[in-house]
């Protein structure tokens, strides 16, 4: 879709600023949300923002961490970079957080930073930080504009790097006096990357390899993760899984990529992944592996990772291939161009009834479970019934710990692109910011973030976007009064010496809630919530609920720190 | 493993922290660093003397320099036919007296006298790194007060053998 909006500031004579030739740039590239906050070093955009008129939504988000991950949910939903703005020195510090979020599970994120003068850069001035310091470790890119004449092609590389290959966070760094600075003729936007030409293609010798190996293969496995998300490619996962019978399995952020309910996905595996996905990765004889990076948390002890299988890994980010896990058949490749190629070889199935009844049977002898009390609620109980009060069709967002994992196994999702969690660097209070992204992004969707009580407490000011913006996102607060993840694992490898992690002195959540004009309610029993639930989540007003659930309930099964993938606790007895 | 990797870059600011923050971040021990322009403008060429665990290691360490915008090519040269040398400036205590003795042992090394003051002189050789290695050997009895190296910097030979046990590292191995 083609941007008609055109600023009224703009005209073919007047010659430019920096600022305006940013916002120029910004509207070349399609953006239409902003997300951001003002100060000393960036007022010069500010100024040129204003003036632009309605080209942009401006989200003021009430600290730089939320505009971030409201960013991230943003990205992560539409698939599109999540522009932020922030100013020099302490605005962008805040972002640090978010800026190594997004690069840890690779999302398109454009950041501007502004930044002192050309002059004074160096001399600590006021707000001054090293922004390209701090951040070269944590970003795909980063750039610190040095005239103004890059500064167009700059932003455009900017949104290129961030958005294509393996997405990542790109960071723009704009001293002040760029953006003050006019420029009488109007800067080329050309640019060439000769460092930068991912391969989005696979080697049609090692697709051949694949499919031989698949050939011979009597317990193969598709293990699909982000990489699927990133690559649009669930149709044609699910296209091959169907074709070959091929049993699935998830990492974190490959939920959603095939539909949760189908008889060939046996759920998430890694630490607190169901047995079935769990076995399936110990017993299989070829692992084929679309876009995941084989992360400790999804392998356990890599010695027993998949001891049998030959391994075949594809992934548009050659880095990966091989790193944790070693591979014998590597595809660097976007997911889609490989999962196409895959599906024009024709190729004789291999027989896999009798793996996939095997399998078929650990999900029916060991399913997840929990014990279910007469009247107080276990989180696992709630979850399933936020699962079925939305349908299974929220776009559902996380922070990290307990609630995360209980999400992550017992909200099924059917789609993609409905998951919205911090994987990777594990934020806490990513959830909630991360959902305003998201339904800003999907206006009509209906969008459940699910958030621990410590979670929450940490970006919970952006409750005053919920309030300006009337956003109908919905809060679960999964409220157990304590660090749940924490709490969980001193209780297990610390002889329950629950050192600062029992959360017992808590605001009034419905009152906070209500401070902010947001509705705010109480459930403290599985009848309340039967109740209550139901309409809260139906509404069209945002809501945030205090669901207080039992403090001792642990997340099972687990894969202990040190353990096979193999070596779970905690299965159905 | 001790290895030779070049790496061509994009001369531009901040480049030398990013491979150097990245090799440190990854945890790499890089033994020398040497940096300059090449023949073509705005690039410049890098080579690392790096000791690495396994080539698990050492691939993990090409593919992560390659992923670097600015980075342009990344290449591991040990196993191939190269030339290499290293620059070593030596202040060597000395009087009148051991001048000529001093001259004498540095000869064979091909190394010259570039800095003489009352109490000492300064040598430089260029060379291998067992050449270097051995000259500083030699002098250390005299008293070494200052020395300074700017390590390893290669390429490629003009021509290279026929049959070369090449190891590649390229993914599609």
């Amino acid at each position: 879709m083609k941007v008609e909006a055109k600023p009224h500031y703009e005209s073919q004579t007047k010659p430019k600023s920096g600022a305006d030739l940013l916002v120029d740039a910004l509207i070349q590239e399609e953006v239409k949300t902003i997300f951001g906050y003002p100060g000393g070093a960036v007022l010069p955009i500010y100024d040129a923002l204003y003036r632009s008129g309605d080209a942009f939504h401006h989200v003021l988000a009430r600290h730089e961490q939320g505009s971030i991950h409201a960013a991230e949910g943003f990205a992560r939903v539409t698939g599109k970079p999540g522009v932020v703005i922030a100013t020099s020195g302490p605005g962008a510090t805040n972002l640090i957080t978010g800026i190594a979020d997004a690069m840890m599970d690779s999302l398109p994120i454009v950041v501007f930073t502004g930044q002192v003068a050309r002059g004074v850069i160096g001399t600590d001035a006021f707000q001054e930080a090293d922004v390209m310091g701090i951040t070269t470790p944590i970003t795909k890119h980063n750039y610190q504009v040095q005239s103004l004449a890059d500064l167009p092609r700059i932003v455009k590389e900017a949104f290129h790097i961030a958005s294509t290959g393996r997405p990542g966070p790109v960071v723009v760094d704009i001293p002040k006096d760029i953006s003050t600075e006019v420029d009488e003729n109007p800067p080329s936007v050309e640019f060439s990357l000769p460092g930068y030409q991912p391969n989005l293609k696979p080697n049609p010798l090692q697709i051949k390899k694949l499919t031989d190996a698949m050939a011979q293969a009597k317990k193969p496995v598709l293990l699909a993760g982000a990489g699927v998300h990133h690559g649009k490619a669930s149709e044609e996962l699910r296209a091959f899984a169907e074709q070959h019978s091929l049993p699935v399995v998830h990492t974190l952020h490959g939920l959603g990529t095939f539909p949760g309910s189908h008889s060939l996905s046996f759920g998430m595996a890694g630490m607190h992944g169901t047995y079935a996905a769990n076995m399936a990765l110990y017993e299989c004889d070829l692992l084929i592996n679309i876009g995941s990076r084989f992360d400790d948390r999804l392998t356990g002890k890599l010695e027993h990772f998949a001891p049998n299988a030959t391994v075949a890994h594809i992934d548009v980010d050659p880095a990966e291939i091989g790193k944790n896990v070693p591979t014998q058949i590597p595809i660097v490749s976007d997911s889609k161009a490989a999962l196409e190629a895959l599906l024009k070889n024709s190729v004789s199935s291999p027989s896999t009834e009798k793996w996939y009844k095997k399998l078929d049977n650990y999900r029916d002898e060991y399913p997840l479970w929990y014990n279910n009390p007469e009247t107080d609620m276990v989180p696992q109980w709630l979850m399933k019934k936020v699962h079925s009060y939305t349908k299974g069709d929220a776009i559902v967002t996380t922070d990290v710990g307990q609630h995360q994992m209980w999400a992550a196994q017992y909200y099924k999702l059917e789609k993609p692109n409905r998951w919205v969690t911090s994987g990777g660097l594990g934020t806490m209070g990513f959830g909630f910011p991360a959902a305003i992204g998201a339904q800003l992004a999907a206006p009509d969707d209906k969008v459940v973030a699910v958030v621990g009580d410590g979670g929450f407490q940490m970006t919970l000011q952006e409750l005053s976007l919920l309030q300006e913006l009337n956003l109908p996102v919905k809060v679960i607060i999964v409220n157990n009064q304590a660090l749940g993840m924490v709490r969980q694992w001193q209780e297990s490898f610390y002889e329950k010496r629950y050192s600062e992690s029992i959360l017992s002195t808590q605001p009034d959540f419905v009152k906070l809630a209500e401070s902010y004009n947001v509705k705010g309610m109480r459930i403290e029993s599985q009848q309340d919530l039967e109740e209550r639930l139901p309409d809260a989540l139906a509404s069209n007003e945002p809501v945030v609920v205090d669901c207080r659930v039992l403090q001792q309930e642990n997340v099972y099964p687990m894969i202990a720190p040190g353990k096979g993938i193999h070596e779970m606790i905690g299965v159905k007895p | 493993m001790r290895r030779i990797v070049t790496a061509t870059v994009q001369n531009r600011s901040g480049v030398l922290n990013r491979v150097t923050g990245l090799l440190a971040k990854r945890q790499f021990n890089i033994e020398s660093i040497s940096v300059g322009r090449t023949e073509a403008e705005g690039i410049s060429k890098m080579t690392f003397v790096v000791d690495v665990e396994d080539e698990r290691k050492l691939e993990q360490l090409t593919k992560q320099l390659n992923k670097q915008i600015d980075v342009l090519k990344v290449s591991d040269i040990t196993d191939k036919a190269i030339v290499a040398s290293e620059l070593a400036l030596i202040r060597v205590v000395s009087n009148a007296q051991i001048r000529n003795e001093i001259q004498g042992i540095i000869e064979p090394f091909r190394a010259s006298i570039i800095d003489i003051s009352k109490d000492s002189l300064t040598v430089q050789v260029t060379g291998k790194q067992e050449k270097i290695e051995a000259l500083i050997d030699l002098l250390r009895p005299y008293g070494i007060k200052e020395l300074a190296r700017t390590g390893l910097t290669a390429f490629l030979r003009g021509q290279q053998p026929q049959v070369a046990e090449m190891k590649n590292y390229s993914i599609l191995k």
